[in-house]
């Protein structure tokens, strides 16, 4: 077989691929549905606030809760030693007037 | 077929035994550029997904909830506080909150206790949280029938629900008593009646939910506080309003709108943060090499592989036709499969390689599946930061190099 026939078909087979997995996010997506409206719904029942993505400190549970300044509260030079820090950044803007 | 097709599939039968012939360096360039791909497209599925599963879940949470705080931090709410809330205009209910944390010294992680509102009852799906027992408990008669739905009502005085993070990691389930250590030294031994669902792991992993009894007597809040409290607003326009008259009202007090809550979780995983920099800066780094040694010129080899070319007759075109083709393989073939196994990595393994970095230091991390939302722009995007940069940079050197005398071309070999 040619190499650019088989360029081709490999290319062909990891589009094909790529389409396979679109398919599958589009299908889950309307799957997730219910699961996301329960999730929703748990939240709104027990008024929740946050996801639980980092339970390493009592700030970083509860992002949209935590005090302003999460720094320094643990101990005098401690600027911030969770590495889940790195992922988040306070909300700078404020919506009140 | 037309001439031009088979004149195409004739360079690229020439431009891969070219590539096969240097193989070692082209399968670790191939390799390298693959995972390039891979960890920039594991990090936009996974943040784009993240954020678009928050705003959805979280659209539920408190229109305005109201901390009180003191020196700069939280502190306890005091019950007085409600009624000077519920007088202003545009307020429709104030309702308290009693929530914490508590730390499990035998498993060394943080719980979050929390005693449950009224339910909301303007539910129209009628969907609720299926709660079922661990598969392998030994208490459960019947692992597939669901044994409790939780339906916002509190647990009586002596009962807990339990997220199943806490069950996972406590290898507890229902019937089992958890012993919990007062704020005053006493043991209170409450008894599991339910696990939240593993499905909602995402909001609910390290919960635990308690009667309020039993909550201010794990913690000795006395009747006059609360943790803090939510408000409901008549007109959903008003909320930055009733907010900004809140903090008018009461000095002390902080309330954070839903919109800031939203806000939280759509600036997580930004490009700047300290951990996201790193992996952007590290692909960016990495396909500035890749750049510069393409850009830089061509190796002695490749000058004079273009040099003979020319000399048997290949046009300045056909040259450069052909090292298009071989950056358009390489970068396809790499693009091809870091995005597909970047989407297996996110939505199949629950992103295994970013794992220990999100977990950090926590005992109790939630085990959750993300919703795979993918898109087109996302795919574009992706396209035209690695495939379109490195092709371009293979042929602008080869441009200069094929456009020189064949003659010279073999000369200044440098070998």
């Amino acid at each position: 077989m040619r190499h650019s026939t088989l360029f081709f078909l490999s290319l062909a087979c990891q589009a094909g691929l790529l389409a396979l997995l679109l398919t599958h996010a589009s299908f889950s997506e309307s799957l997730q549905k219910t699961n996301l409206a329960r999730k929703a719904e748990l939240v709104e029942n027990l008024r929740l606030t946050d996801l639980c993505l980092f339970t390493e400190a009592r700030y970083t549970r509860h992002l949209s809760q935590a005090d302003l300044n999460t720094a320094f509260q643990d101990h005098p030079l401690s600027l911030e030693h969770f590495p889940s820090g790195s992922f988040t950044q306070p909300t700078l803007e404020q919506f009140l007037p | 077929m037309t001439p031009w097709i088979e004149k195409q599939r004739y360079i690229i039968d020439f431009t891969i035994s070219s590539l096969l012939r240097r193989k070692v360096k082209n399968i670790g360039l191939l390799a390298l550029y693959t995972l390039i791909v891979f960890i920039l497209a594991s990090t936009m599925f996974f943040t784009y997904s993240i954020k678009k599963e928050a705003k959805l879940i979280l659209q539920g949470s408190p229109e305005i909830v109201v901390q009180k705080i003191v020196a700069g931090r939280h502190d306890l709410f005091p019950v007085d506080y409600i009624e000077p809330i519920k007088a202003i205009r545009g307020v429709a209910d104030v309702e308290s909150r009693l929530w914490g944390y508590y730390y499990d010294s035998l498993v060394q992680a943080n719980y979050t206790v929390l005693v449950p509102s009224r339910p909301v009852d303007k539910s129209q799906s009628n969907a609720r949280t299926t709660v079922v027992v661990d598969p392998n408990d030994p208490h459960a008669a019947d692992v597939d029938k669901p044994l409790y739905d939780y339906d916002g009502a509190a647990p009586e005085a002596g009962t807990i629900v339990i997220g199943n993070g806490v069950a996972r990691m406590r290898e507890i389930g229902v019937g089992d008593f958890m012993p919990f250590m007062a704020f005053d030294g006493q043991i209170m031994n409450l008894k599991v009646i339910g696990t939240l669902s593993a499905e909602s792991e995402l909001v609910s992993s390290d919960l635990i939910l308690v009667n309020g009894a039993d909550f201010r007597k794990l913690f000795g809040i006395a009747e006059q506080f609360v943790t803090d409290v939510i408000v409901t607003v008549k007109n959903p326009s008003e909320v930055g309003m009733v907010a900004g008259k809140i903090k008018k009202k009461l000095q002390s007090a902080r309330p954070i709108i839903r919109e800031e809550i939203l806000r939280t979780y759509d600036s997580i995983f930004n490009w700047r943060g300290g951990m996201m920099i790193v992996v952007f800066s590290a692909a960016v780094l990495a396909f500035v090499i890749f750049a510069w040694d393409k850009a830089s010129g061509l190796s002695a080899g490749e000058r004079r592989e273009i040099g003979i070319l020319k000399a048997v007759g290949w046009e300045t075109g056909d040259v450069i036709q052909m090292k298009f083709w071989e950056g358009a393989m390489v970068s396809l073939s790499a693009y091809f499969s870091g995005v597909i196994l970047a989407y297996i990595h996110v939505f199949f393994t629950g992103s295994a390689v970013f794992e220990p970095a999100l977990k950090g230091w926590s005992a109790l991390y939630p085990h959750f599946s993300l919703t795979p939302y993918v898109n087109a722009e996302q795919l574009t995007t992706l396209f035209f930061l690695t495939v379109v940069p490195y092709t371009v940079a293979t042929i602008v050197p080869t441009w200069r190099a094929a456009t020189i005398d064949p003659d010279t071309a073999m000369r200044h070999t440098g070998e």
